[in-house]
């Protein structure tokens, strides 16, 4: 399931939406900051629950550049393929 | 015209938000003057300070003062230079070695405020083709350096060695440097950092340990010399980084370590090398305050008590803070209407304490950051305990 970047997608939503405070109605294309309301604090808590799922560390200057969830799960798949 | 502020709209919405429910600006405290360590003047009342990061009372050593008064008589007020150009006296080297043998260590750097210690040595130490740890909850000056370095940062979960553990086991192959950076006593918490467990970690790991003690030197240890004093493993730790604007009450910053290659950072750390350095009479002041540090255990003793005393009776009013007894206390509450509010009613009533809001503290929830002092009574803690009990009981009611 996480070894495709769609897989990991689906993984990172199923993540979000066991928190009450996030929209249900979100998919890979939402911001997360903007659409999910995270502030940088919570972006860099989030990605460390995500990090011990696929076992990878994203280095903090990776998330300068991710906008969305699909973003993020593209940028795990190439680190955890990396890693391989 | 693009408007250069508009990047700030949420900054204000959030701020004006703050201070349309507060009666006065939590960011905007007048500390009018203080009248001693433990009470200063402020919107004209005798107020408990409760919130100063002063914990052995030295910024109003007599001794410091004096020195602080005959320095700036006989070499004027500031230095007008750099470290590297004309910004070095002799007093700046004679606190250097003080430090250094004060620690036990063959090398001290002097740096002008705690804020460029960190960055200093962090940028110095580690670049691009480097991997820093960092604690989670770490300092933003921790946070500020590592951006300066240029080095990969990877966090870990707050005080957790096993977490640490397993991000430098997926490091292994990784051909840079590996450093990893925690603090002696978190400051908004209190928290202590598993040092000893994280010097076994580093050594089986083939990395380097930072530890800022900025909140636990003159703390903790039977020297004062830190958390690493106090739980054994100073041979263990490569760098450690500190303050003066805590325990000594004055202001500077240092690095003290056993690499011999720290010479050559006097020659590349852009944070020591492109600033001002310390004007004489703080340096004499902060000799002076390490003087009376040295030769009065006894502050430590009491503020251990004092800690004790404090988190003891904030938890007796029924009040959530840490695990941890250490001189830094924080309250935690539920959000931040209610911990403006309670804030507020501490200050009307007497008791300065810090307001400390997300993102600044973990958990995304607010704080009241409470910090003592060995120069408090036991009178002035119960007092102030007291007030937070009258406070939470308003709020429940």
């Amino acid at each position: 399931m996480t070894d495709s970047v769609a897989g990991i997608s689906g993984m990172i939503i199923e993540k979000l939406l066991a928190n009450p405070k996030v929209p249900r109605d979100i998919n890979g294309n939402s911001k997360i900051v903007e659409d999910l309301a995270f502030d940088s604090l919570a972006v860099m808590n989030f990605v460390m629950e995500i990090e011990d799922e696929l076992d990878v560390s994203v280095p903090l200057d990776k998330l300068a550049d991710i906008r969305t969830i699909n973003d993020l799960a593209a940028c795990l798949h190439t680190l955890k393929a990396s890693q391989a | 015209m693009i408007d250069i502020f508009a990047k700030h709209a949420a900054l204000r919405t959030a701020y004006e938000g703050l201070t349309a429910v507060s009666p006065r600006n939590p960011f905007e405290v007048v500390i009018e003057r203080p009248l001693s360590a433990t009470v200063g003047l402020i919107e004209g009342r005798e107020t408990l300070l409760f919130g100063t990061n002063n914990y052995l009372g030295l910024s109003q050593s007599s001794r410091a003062a004096e020195a602080a008064i005959e320095t700036a008589r006989t070499m004027g007020v500031g230095t007008t230079g750099s470290r590297i150009a004309n910004g070095t006296f002799g007093l700046h080297q004679r606190l250097e070695k003080r430090l250094a043998s004060f620690f036990g260590r063959k090398h001290c750097m002097v740096f002008s405020t705690g804020y460029q210690a960190n960055l200093g040595t962090i940028s110095a130490l580690v670049n691009k083709d480097d991997v820093l740890l960092l604690d989670a909850d770490s300092h933003a000056s921790i946070y500020d350096g590592a951006k300066l370095s240029g080095a990969q940062v990877i966090r870990f979960r707050h005080n957790d060695p096993v977490d640490l553990e397993k991000r430098l086991a997926r490091l292994k192959d990784h051909p840079g440097a590996k450093l990893i950076i925690a603090e002696g006593i978190y400051s908004m918490t209190g928290n202590v950092a598993p040092l000893d467990k994280f010097v076994d970690i580093k050594t089986r790991h083939g990395a380097y340990l930072m530890a800022d003690e900025a909140h636990s030197f003159g703390v903790l240890g039977e020297h004062g010399r830190g958390v690493a004093e106090m739980q054994g493993c100073e041979d263990g730790i490569d760098f450690i980084v500190g303050t003066f604007s805590k325990s000594l009450g004055t202001v500077g910053g240092y690095c003290v370590t056993d690499h011999d290659g720290v010479d050559l950072m006097r020659l590349c750390s852009r944070p020591y090398m492109f600033t001002a350095s310390l004007p004489p009479e703080i340096i004499a002041a902060t000799l002076a305050a390490l003087d009376d540090m040295e030769a009065r255990p006894e502050l430590r003793v009491k503020l251990q008590e004092n800690a004790a005393r404090l988190h003891a009776g904030l938890k007796a009013a029924g009040l959530q803070t840490g695990e941890h007894v250490s001189p830094v206390v924080a309250v935690t509450l539920e959000n931040i209407p209610q911990a403006v509010g309670f804030w507020n009613a501490l200050l009307e009533n007497g008791v300065y304490v810090n307001l400390s809001l997300p993102p600044a503290t973990p958990d995304n929830r607010p704080l009241l950051r409470c910090s003592v002092m060995a120069a408090h009574s036991a009178e002035e803690i119960d007092k102030a305990t007291a007030v937070f009990k009258a406070v939470a009981e308003h709020f429940q009611a």
